[in-house]
């Protein structure tokens, strides 16, 4: 299947009855979830609810055991191909970064286009400059990662998730690791993404962010989707104790 | 590095952060005074009185030891005679012995008229790896230097084309030996283990059950008798006259066995990257090969160097062994010098010559690998 000739489905993100265990813990049970074209989902649970166990299931960091996961009309099947496909697609923002230490911010972008995409050089190193000054540090190409921020560094790490165009971008706390005097830099460059109309899943407890970008809120426990609304319902009325309980603790910080 | 405690506003931590500029925040001169030798030797050698102790026992060790150490050496030595008998009656070292058998203890059985060939082949050698140190160097044409080296070198020691006499592997022996097990067994261990390494850490149970199979059986056993089954018992499973030479049965021991080790060193590297590396190269789409060769192993051999380079020097000494299925190295000539009767009693200054050669290039792998750790270092860290 090439590029262009994948069906246009409305969803970008199919989750049906997903099942995962680790040993004989069950860390996602009974996940359905549909995320469609341009749409936002921010998710947010405690500590250990399996936020990160699905966003890393999406693409194939992680591996369902139960149930069917499509993402961009490609069904994720024990199939390493599957998993190649949706990689090719979906983009992916970590809480440590993971920027490559050895290699310059500029040779941390190109790397993928070029020996994924098979791009040539220069084209990528363009594409790579556009997308640093997207988020804002066209001046750090040439240093390394170790010499920037915790935000210069996520940023980075933004830049090179979108070097590989991605139709979906998945962030596993991304602010989580950094000082708050950093975070707005973060999640500024979100924001610009979302409006700019990219399909993303955010775990994060950023609720100011969720509320401003987020079309779906949902809320897990217990490796369970507790709770899914629009963020009006969602942070005025929610249905469940539990969605309320959460709320009041990490609102009060 | 504790520096002293010095009082900042906020501004001067930004500013900091930024680009340091000079002068903007005034640090406190450490206490210590500078450039002063009386304080170097109070902070160093008398800060406390074990300290004390250490220093003046050291101080006594080297009084008593040096200056007879030097009489022998160099004072009463003998430096040149044609008659061991000159040498008998000297108190000192005989220095004389290497003058007379030094082109034996180099270059072995090779044809004494033919010592230029091997003395040839080890100055190309040594100045390729010269060349190689210099990281600048670190182009495409410095693998054509080496391929021409080593070409050059083969042809000089074997010879029987260019009017050269042919001189079998047999006779070969001394230093070019020693550096031909050396070399071959470093250059066709590293990769090996590197698979080794990464076989170890495979997700196929079979690549797995390989390599630790082989790792463990070959650790398991004493390279005395990796060589001596190397050479006794792989011509027992070869058909009848099929020969594989000596020196050959000798470097396959060296290389397995070495490539064992290093697997090691090199796994130990490996499992020191964060596993958020393997998933941000396979998030990025990047394949097996892609991840480990740009992502993985870089980082992981920088980290492994140390370990690595130990294995280097041992098993550059370890070569030394092969003295038991009869090659001719360089420790092996020291002592086969030796039996010429009248020069028997001058071991010591024949292995203090060999170890002399050992120690110059052990010395200089361990200084070299300390430079390349610290030019990596720099490396990742310059803007
Ligand atoms: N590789 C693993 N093996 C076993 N348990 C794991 C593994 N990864 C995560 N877990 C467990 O699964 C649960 C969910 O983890 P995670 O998805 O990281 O939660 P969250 O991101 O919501 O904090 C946690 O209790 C964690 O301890
Ligand atoms: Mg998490």
């Amino acid at each position: 299947m090439s590029e262009g000739s994948k069906p246009e489905t409305a969803s970008a993100i199919t989750l049906e009855h997903v099942h995962k265990w680790y040993g004989s813990f069950h860390v996602l049970n009974d996940i359905s979830l549909t995320v469609r074209r341009g749409e936002r989902v921010v998710i947010c649970g405690p500590s250990g609810s399996g936020k990160s166990t699905l966003i890393r299931c999406v693409n194939g960091l992680e591996r369902h055991e139960k149930g069917r996961l499509i993402v961009n009309a490609t069904e994720l099947t024990p199939d390493v191909r599957s998993v190649e496909r949706v990689r090719r697609d979906v983009g992916m923002v970590f809480q440590s970064f993971n920027l490559f230490p050895h290699l310059t911010v500029l040779e941390n972008l190109v790397l993928a286009p070029v020996w994924v995409k098979k791009m040539p050089k220069a084209e990528a190193q363009r594409i790579a400059l556009e997308y640093l000054g997207r988020v804002h540090i066209p001046e750090q190409a040439n240093k390394y990662p170790g010499q920037l921020s915790g935000g210069q560094q996520q940023r980075v790490a933004i830049a090179r998730a979108l070097c590989m165009q991605p139709q979906i971008m998945l962030f596993d706390e991304p602010t989580s690791a950094l000082d708050p005097e950093m975070i707005k830099e973060v999640l500024d460059v979100m924001v610009e993404l979302a409006e700019g109309g990219m399909t993303m899943i955010v775990v994060t407890h950023e609720m100011g962010f969720a509320r401003t970008v987020a079309n779906t809120m949902v809320f897990m426990d217990g490796g369970t989707i507790v709770e899914m609304a629009p963020p009006e319902t969602f942070f005025t009325a929610p249905n469940s104790e539990r969605t309320r309980k959460f709320l009041s603790q990490i609102l009060a910080h | 590095m504790s520096q002293p405690p010095v009082t900042q506003t906020p501004d001067e931590i930004f500013a900091r952060e930024e680009e340091p500029v000079d002068g903007l925040h005034k640090e406190e001169a450490p206490p210590r005074a500078r450039g002063s030798v009386l304080g170097w030797m109070q902070a160093n050698l008398f800060s406390s009185i074990p300290n004390t102790l250490v220093t003046i026992a050291c101080a006594a060790l080297l009084v008593i030891t040096v200056p007879p150490l030097i009489q022998w050496a160099f004072v009463e030595a003998v430096w040149s005679a044609a008659d061991p008998a000159q040498c008998r009656a000297a108190e000192g070292a005989c220095w004389a012995l290497i003058e007379q058998k030094h082109r034996f203890i180099l270059f072995g059985l090779y044809p004494f008229d033919e010592h230029w060939r091997p003395l040839l082949a080890v100055a190309l050698f040594v100045i390729a790896i010269a060349v190689s140190c210099f990281p600048g160097f670190w182009r495409p044409w410095l693998a054509v230097l080496w391929v021409c080296t080593l070409g050059i070198c083969a042809l000089l020691m074997w010879g029987g084309i260019l009017g050269l006499t042919f001189v079998e592997t047999e006779r070969w022996g001394g230093l070019p030996l020693t550096l031909i097990l050396a070399a071959v067994g470093i250059v066709c261990a590293f990769p090996i283990s590197i698979v080794l390494a990464l076989g170890r850490r495979s997700e196929m149970p079979a690549v797995r059950a390989l390599s630790v199979g082989f790792i463990e059986l070959i650790r398991g056993v004493p390279l005395i008798s990796v060589l001596f089954m190397a050479s006794v018992m792989v011509p027992l499973f070869l058909p009848e006259g099929v020969t594989v030479n000596k020196l050959l049965r000798a470097l396959i021991g060296i290389v397995l066995f070495t490539a064992a080790y290093l697997a090691e060193a090199v796994r130990g590297g490996l499992q020191s990257i964060p596993r958020g590396q393997f998933e941000a190269a396979d998030a990025l789409g990047l394949s097996y090969w892609q991840k480990t060769v740009l992502i993985i192993l870089p980082q992981a051999l920088k980290i492994a160097i140390p370990p690595i380079v130990n294995q280097f020097i041992s098993m550059f000494k370890d070569t030394s062994l092969v003295i038991i299925i009869g090659l001719f190295d360089l420790l092996t000539t020291a002592k086969t010098a030796l039996t010429d009767p009248p020069w028997r009693p001058f071991y010591v200054e024949s292995y203090l010559f060999a170890g002399l050669i050992y120690w110059a290039f052990s010395f200089f792998m361990s200084r070299y690998s300390l430079f390349l750790e610290r030019r990596l270092e720099a490396g990742a860290k310059r803007a």
